[in-house]
């Protein structure tokens, strides 16, 4: 949204392909964003205004080929319909990895255990979150690192965002039930961007939100349902087992299928991680290999809300230059 | 619990289980724990199935229980391997069936490795040619008895006199089950339903008419490894695994233990007696213990069997009390008869575990 | 009751749910610094006592907060009270108030 924006103001004719049925991505599902704990909407609003009408936005569009032709572009449309275009910009984002994989922890088949993004569903809707029994849960995991850093989920990079999600959703829930008790399972917090530390710092003084370093290997439900887990409290080396009401599990990016399609349809390098490669990490990072081809946000791997804004913002001046030389 | 979640695992891990023309394999010591399971096993396949299962006279242990307790190296055990498949390939067939699950996982890596590193074949060919001059073929498919039984279970089913219902409530019976370590631990792929929601007892249970119990601990190791367990002083740690799992299975009342390896029903029926006599403490019931049963001692609870001829009476912990809640009748007087009601004497009752 | 040459080993896992939490619950009264702690170890490393004797009070402090306190009622008299483990520690924890608060909530427990 913010390429668009930003290129519509340089004066360039821009079509805003999505697929959905609005625009706006995961920004859509979340509640109340890092840092600050400033509510979503307020920045997809901004995104949108921002838009106004200076850009044709197209909703529900798929694209089923992609024809590189010289020096532009044909965009063959499920809805029957073609497009020609002089540059492509990829920001189709990310999808969340699907947590049944894990299936140790048991996510789709005991009841208390839940993802962050449905956390963050509950959150936004305002309807009382209790257990699957309706009990008001007096003790709340949040399991770090689901389906990243993980050899057996096949991804072994870093989700990065993912750490200061679980720091926040964890203030939230003493927010909502001060008596309760909160815990982050956690290998490394990676509190990586600025006012994440001091986030952490907030959530064990103010909030007293307890951190143990330990990986979860395996949970199990009690007869009433509620968790029971399994990790080594590596700050002590022993074992450690311990009850929770309910378990939350921080889901990492996984690579969409659909922008890889689109990326092998333009001949796109992946990485191993299978996110998109751009023509150089530092000095290129929003173009690609293929001229009239450019890269923004999540396609290049995990990132949060403010750096894919400001990664669009550079994305808009390359393809701005690049049409300059057409 | 949402059973779908696990249903949907239980489709991801499906195995292939050959269904006639058995070469089939026992265990070093299961026949001494539960004296006619294997025959049991035999006896459902050949005469109520009519399927061939065939042994050979000159086969051997696996020696996994030497691979184990680190006295047989790799190497020989592999070339013991290859002598088993030897027999099997000299006898005319190709689907491998084990009585043991420690066997099951041994034969489940040896092909592996097999898989993995052709070399190693090619020398394990040679090792054999040299010892004994045989040659093999590798079985076109290996299964575990439990997994013929959880292929054959709705035949058994409907050939069957009892179902797992408490014949006098009328409800299911609770069943915890217990799966072996090797079998789907090491290789989730080669156990039916995976590692983490083994399915291959809970289908016999559910389709026999049971209720399947998860309780926390069930992934639960029992504590037989080899390795601790034939060293008497090591015995405390084997011995503490069991004890955690039934401290954790009994506020679920179950009705029965299942199992599906050799070492486990032997540990959940034995250490249970030993735990009432160190500790005072009876998982069941009443004082009573919970009774363990082997899947070929259910399969022929089900089909109707009497239970002396199932070996149910050197249980140490007494199945009575569950024979009592199926609706099988048995004689109290013959429980201890030898062949021809011969009389062989009685056990000791232990001290406190009811005792029949 | 019979000779069977050996005896049930005891579970090492914490288990937390049953684990005392009085002497943690103490801690956060009289010394809320420690809600910061986040176990960098570095007080262990510049700690006097533990060059020399086997000390590590990240370690001990650690254990007593989930609650495993009967191995460790005298662990925490081995601390000196230099003080260096203050000098030192990145998230401002009063180390010297801690040590005498576990001192005290481990007297109070008798």
């Amino acid at each position: 949204m913010t390429a668009a924006s930003r290129l519509a103001d340089l004066g360039e004719q821009v079509i805003l392909l999505e697929r959905e049925e609005q625009v706006g991505g995961h920004l859509r599902n979340w509640d109340r964003l890092f840092p600050n704990r400033r509510p979503g909407y307020e920045v997809l609003n901004y995104l949108t205004e921002e838009l106004g009408s200076k850009v044709d936005i197209r909703c529900l569009q798929t694209v089923t080929t992609i024809f590189s032709g010289e020096r532009d572009f044909q965009l063959q449309l499920a809805s029957g319909k073609s497009l020609r275009c002089d540059a492509l910009l990829l920001a189709t984002g990310f999808d969340l990895f699907d947590a049944r994989r894990k299936e140790e922890y048991g996510y789709a088949i005991y009841d208390n255990v839940i993802t962050s993004a449905e956390l963050e569903e509950l959150f936004r809707s305002g309807a009382p979150i209790t257990t699957r029994q309706g009990k008001v849960p007096k003790r709340v995991g949040f399991v770090h690192c689901v389906g990243s850093r993980d050899e057996k989920a096949g991804n072994l990079y870093c989700s990065k965002v993912c750490c200061v999600t679980g720091v926040k959703q964890a203030i939230e829930i003493k927010e909502l039930f001060p008596e309760a008790e909160v815990f982050g399972f956690y290998m490394d917090l990676r509190m990586f961007d600025r006012h994440f530390e001091e986030m952490y710092y907030e959530a064990q003084q103010k909030w007293d939100i307890n951190f143990l370093r330990g990986r979860v290997s395996e949970c199990a439900e009690n007869q009433d349902q509620s968790i029971v887990l399994k990790i080594e409290d590596t700050l002590t080396s022993r074992p450690l087992k311990m009850t929770v009401d309910l378990l939350v599990l921080l889901v990492g990016f996984v690579p969409s299928p659909e922008t890889l399609r689109l990326a092998a349809m333009l001949d796109l390098p992946v990485g191993e991680d299978r996110f998109l490669e751009p023509a150089d990490e530092h000095t290129k990072s929003t173009l690609t290999v293929k001229p009239g081809v450019f890269l923004a946000g999540a396609v290049k791997g995990p990132f949060s809300i403010s750096n894919a804004i400001a990664d669009a913002g550079t994305a808009a001046l390359q393809i701005h230059a690049y049409l300059k030389t057409l | 619990m949402i059973i779908e979640g696990k249903k949907r695992l239980w489709q991801e891990y499906q195995k292939e289980i050959a269904d006639d023309r058995y070469f089939y394999v026992r265990s070093c010591v299961r026949q001494n724990f539960f004296p006619a399971s294997e025959k049991v096993f035999l006896r459902i396949l050949k005469e109520e199935l009519g399927k061939d299962v065939y042994e050979n006279a000159a086969h051997t242990t696996c020696s996994g229980i030497g691979y184990h307790s680190d006295v047989v190296p790799f190497e020989t055990a592999m070339t013991v391997i290859a002598r088993q498949f030897s027999l099997m390939t000299e006898s005319g067939y190709e689907h491998f069936v084990t009585s043991c699950i420690t066997s099951f996982g041994l034969y489940s890596e040896v092909l592996e490795t097999w898989k993995h590193f052709p070399d190693v074949l090619q020398k394990v060919r040679g090792y054999l040619k040299e010892a004994t001059g045989r040659t093999f073929e590798l079985p076109k498919n290996v299964a575990h008895a439990s997994d013929v039984i959880f292929r054959f279970r709705n035949e058994i089913a409907s050939r069957g006199t009892h179902r797992l219902v408490n014949h006098l409530t009328g409800k299911p019976l609770r069943v915890v089950e217990h799966i072996g370590c090797h079998y789907s631990k090491m290789f989730p792929s080669k156990g039916v339903g995976g590692a983490e929601y083994p399915y291959v007892l809970v289908g016999m249970i559910e389709d026999w008419g049971g209720e399947v119990i998860d309780y926390p601990e069930r992934r639960h190791c029992c504590g037989f490894g080899f390795r601790q367990y034939i060293v008497r002083a090591n015995r405390g740690y084997s011995i503490a695994n069991s004890k955690k799992k039934f401290e954790s299975m009994k506020p679920y009342q179950p009705d029965f233990i299942l199992t599906n390896c050799p070492g486990c029903p032997m540990f959940f029926d034995r250490w249970q007696y030993a735990l009432s006599e160190m500790e005072g403490v009876t998982y069941g019931q009443n004082g009573e213990g919970i009774p363990v049963l082997t899947y070929e001692e259910l399969s022929g609870l089900i089909l109707g069997y009497d239970p002396w001829d199932l070996g149910l009476q050197v249980h140490q912990v007494p199945v009575e009390p569950l024979l009592d809640k199926l609706g099988i009748p048995y004689d109290p007087e013959t429980k201890f008869a030898g062949k021809d009601g011969q009389d062989l004497g009685r056990p000791d009752a232990p001290t406190h575990m009811k005792f029949f | 009751m019979k000779e069977f040459g050996y005896t049930v080993h005891k579970e090492r896992l914490i288990d937390y749910d049953r684990n005392d939490k009085r002497v943690l619950n103490h801690l956060k009264k009289h010394e809320p610094s420690v809600l910061t702690c986040i176990a960098c170890g570095s007080c262990t490393a510049t700690c006097s006592a533990g060059q020399l004797v086997d000390f590590n009070i990240r370690l001990v402090q650690t254990l007593l907060r989930r609650g495993e306190i009967e191995p460790l009622k005298k662990e925490v008299r081995k601390c000196m009270l230099c003080g260096k483990c203050i000098l030192i520690c990145p998230r401002g924890v009063n180390m010297r108030n801690l040590i005498l608060a576990i001192q005290t909530a481990i007297d109070k427990l008798q």
